[in-house]
This record gives structure tokens, sequence and C-alpha cells, in this order.
């Protein structure tokens, strides 16, 4: 399993999503933390093509042996690709999850939404806030 | 008892190919001792307790009147008395059942969860861990034998709850952690009740709460076999006369999901109900236990999961659902 990282040049959501925005596209995942909460994710399913997600709203469910958890979408926009790679190996969301183990690819319906979500150090400061609760 | 330790598939997969050792302590224990122990447990559990041998260990179902079972058992017979063991969560329940029937025989009831911890060590390599930290011969399967492990007086009993060989031990609490630690300082994985669960799941044993309850008879839960009715146990009558609607039948998804309890069954046939459902670390697709028509219940038949709202396609399958063999490609 990876190290605790929340990479700089990534957006978050504050239910453990992250977003790299290029362009009017955004790549989706879960964080370090949301995976090290679920433990080895054994299936992930993805929403078809071309399907369109809102921002704060679930659009998939990741699971592992234990647990199943809602995947919370940081931005609204048409799906545009999903990690193919992760129907034989779900494990690469726990093993990698700001690279390999992306989710999908989002076509931003409204850029701006990314104004309203945390920077890696802001997310620290949550995660932190709520474990000392 | 944890959920996990380093995480469900290395213990699960530890388990299945070396060895793993379950902390297990919550589980409770009813001794029944004096001259009609054996009277008395033939009257409350399922199974024939006069076929019982000495030493030996019995599986059975504790039943009401209307034969819902209360509890699912593992009962030794220790000389001239014998050991239940019981599930934590109906300990208390099953204790007082014991004690309120117990007054037309001459026996003593007597709540020793107390006095035992409980470890289980699982596994191929389960038997050549524990030869290197016994005083004496392991048990063969389904026999105990009293002996010191790691220097402390065990009942060393040749069951458990995993499909793998291997033993349970029964020790006075304050020995458990020196047991704990040279088993798993000498091979034996730390494994939690997650593993424990994918693990009795995959070779389809009952949990009781999940796929026996006092809503379910043994006989729609696939137990007839430990069911004697001939001894007249509490609920004989009742099963004697049972046809059920519903079986409870092991599944395999023959594609995506993970079933999970709850979750509603479509057959031909009518609607059942997922009591048991999980991703099978070793067949590596979602796995459970469902009661379906019994129209339904026959390996091979198509049938539907509904996921939070999806559709996944099943399969009823034979149970164990894993085998060995299988799995060495034999």
């Amino acid at each position: 399993m990876a190290d605790e990282t929340y990479p700089p040049d990534l957006l978050y959501h504050p239910e453990h999503d992250w977003a790299r925005v290029e362009d009017g596209e955004a790549t989706l995942g879960i964080t370090w933390f949301a995976q090290d909460q679920l433990g080895e994710v054994v299936f992930f399913d993805p929403p078809h093509l071309g399907t369109a997600i809102a921002a704060n709203d679930p659009y998939s469910e990741v699971e592992s042996v234990k647990a199943v958890s809602d995947v919370i979408a940081p931005l609204s926009g048409e799906v545009t690709a999903v990690n193919e790679a992760l129907s034989d190996a779900p494990e690469k969301i726990n093993d990698d999850p700001y690279g390999e183990g992306w989710l999908i690819r989002v076509r931003l319906s409204d850029p701006s939404e990314a104004d309203a979500l945390l920077d890696a150090d802001a997310y620290r400061e949550r995660l932190a806030a709520e474990s000392s609760e | 008892m944890p959920v996990q330790y380093e995480g469900i598939r290395q213990e699960h997969v530890a388990v299945r190919t070396r060895a793993g050792l379950f902390d297990v302590s919550h589980m409770g224990q009813i001794e029944t001792a004096g001259p009609d122990a054996e009277a008395f447990l033939q009257h409350l559990v399922s199974n024939d307790v006069t076929r019982l041998s000495d030493a030996g260990a019995q599986y059975s179902v504790l039943c009401r009147e209307d034969g819902g079972v209360l509890d699912d058992l593992f009962s030794y017979r220790l000389g001239d008395r014998f050991l239940t063991v019981t599930n934590a969560a109906n300990h208390e329940r099953d204790v007082a059942w014991f004690e309120a029937h117990a007054a037309p025989f001459d026996v003593t009831v007597t709540d020793a969860a107390d006095r035992h911890a409980m470890l289980a060590l699982q596994g191929p390599e389960a038997r050549a861990v524990l030869a290197r930290h016994i005083d004496g011969d392991a048990p063969a399967r389904m026999h105990t034998t009293r002996a010191r492990v790691a220097g402390a007086e065990c009942l060393v009993c040749g069951t458990g709850y995993t499909g793998e060989d291997g033993v349970e031990l029964l020790m006075a609490p304050d020995d458990a952690e020196a047991v704990w630690d040279a088993l798993t300082g000498d091979g034996a994985t730390p494994a939690g009740l997650g593993a424990r669960d994918t693990l009795r799941l995959e070779v389809c044993f009952h949990l009781y709460g999940n796929d026996l309850s006092e809503d379910r008879n043994p006989i729609e839960a696939g137990l007839a076999w430990c069911c004697k009715v001939e001894t007249g146990f509490i609920g004989a009558d009742a099963l004697r006369h049972v046809d059920p609607r519903d079986l409870l039948a092991p599944f395999a998804f023959t594609g995506p999901g993970i079933p999970r309890p709850g979750n509603e069954v479509h057959t031909d046939h009518g609607t059942g109900v997922v009591t048991s459902g999980t991703h099978s670390p070793c067949l590596e697709v979602g796995i459970g236990m469902a009661y379906v028509p019994r129209a339904a219940a026959a390996a091979g038949t198509a049938i539907e999961v509904d996921v939070r709202g999806k559709r996944r396609s099943a399969e009823v399958r034979e149970r164990p659902l894993y085998r060995k063999e299988s799995a060495d490609g034999r």
C-alpha cells in the first residue's frame, strides 16, 4: 500500500475525493485517506461513458471485502473516460490512488466549481480536525 | 477480536495456504455436568448426543419448540461432562435456555465463558506450527485432548470454522497472551473477524444472525444432517413436518459486483434474500448464501441479485463454493 500523501497539484473534496483539473477536463479519484479507510479495494463500479455527474452527488461505488462506499463527484461534468484497468486490478486504487488508481475523466460543465474545492493543505487540516473529534 | 490486522485478503490467504491464528475469545462456553448431563443435552440440542464419543466433538443447533434456531453450537464430551461453545451474541440467552430446562434433570449448568479464552489455529500448516509447541499429540479432527501448549494447560480441539485443518485451543484467560505470542511468533499469521467471515462463507458454513435465526428452521438452512428428530429434542416435532418453501442456497456471481446481506434475489420461481455475501479472495468473484424458493435452489440455476438497484447475474452452486482441489488445479 502507498504511503500517506496529498499531492499539492490536486484539488480535494471533503468527502475524500481528488480532482486534477486540466483544460476544461478533470481526472477524478479517491484520496489516500479514503482508500486507507476502506481497506483493499476489490471492486470499482464505473459509470457509463457520457453519463452526466453532478458535484457533491455519488457517481460510483468502490468496495472492499468489508464495506461499500459511495464515490462523490467533486465537480460536475460528462464522463469521457473510465479507468478500464481497474476491472481486473481494482487494488491499483490502494497502490497508487493518484496515479494508476484514477477512476474517471470528465468534461467539466462548470469549471468555476473548482473554486469551492480544497487545496492539499486545507484538506489535510480537515482530516486532522476530523480525527481529533 | 479486530476485523483485521494486516488486511482481510492477506489473512485469508495465509489461512488457506499456511496458518492463521484467530482470537475467538468472544465465544461463550456452557458446562453441563451431572448424572443426567447426556440426557439433558440430548433434550436440548438437535444432534444425537449419545453418539458423541468421549473426547469427541459434535455440531448441532439449539431450537425453539417451533423449530426456530436459537444458536448453532459445538459440544465436546469431556468424561462425565460436556462443554458447549456458543456464539457470543447468543450466549446469555443460551445459558438462560439451558437453565430454564434443567429442572427435571439431575444436572449442573455452569456459565463457563469467563473461565475460557479461545484461539483458533487454522490452515494447512496449523498442525506443524502446533507440533512445535505442544507437549503431546494433537487430537484428530473432531476430537479433543488435554495438553500443554506453550506452557499453558489447554483443551485442544480438532475443530474450526474455516474449511481448513487445524485446532481450537481453550485455556484460562490469563494464559492466552503467552499462547498467542508463541504461535504468532512461529509462523501463524494473526487473523481477524473479516477473514473468518470470508473463509467460512467460501466453504458455506452458517453464521448465526445472518444465515440462521429464530425466523428460520434448520431444515430450510440445509442443516437436516445434524437434526436427529428421533431423539425428541426440543423442536423435533415441529421439524418432522417441515415442508420448506425456501432453501438456503450458495451462489456465485457470474459477472461483476459483490452481494451483501439483505440484497433481494430474483428467480424464475419468486424472490429470495441474501443472508451472507462478500468478495471471495480465493475465487475472486462475489459469493454468498441466500434463501430462495425451493425450485430455484438447485445447483446451476441462474438467479439475479439486486445490489443497491443493480441486477447482478449469479448462479446457484454446489457447496462448498471453494474446494481445495479446484484451487490446486487437480
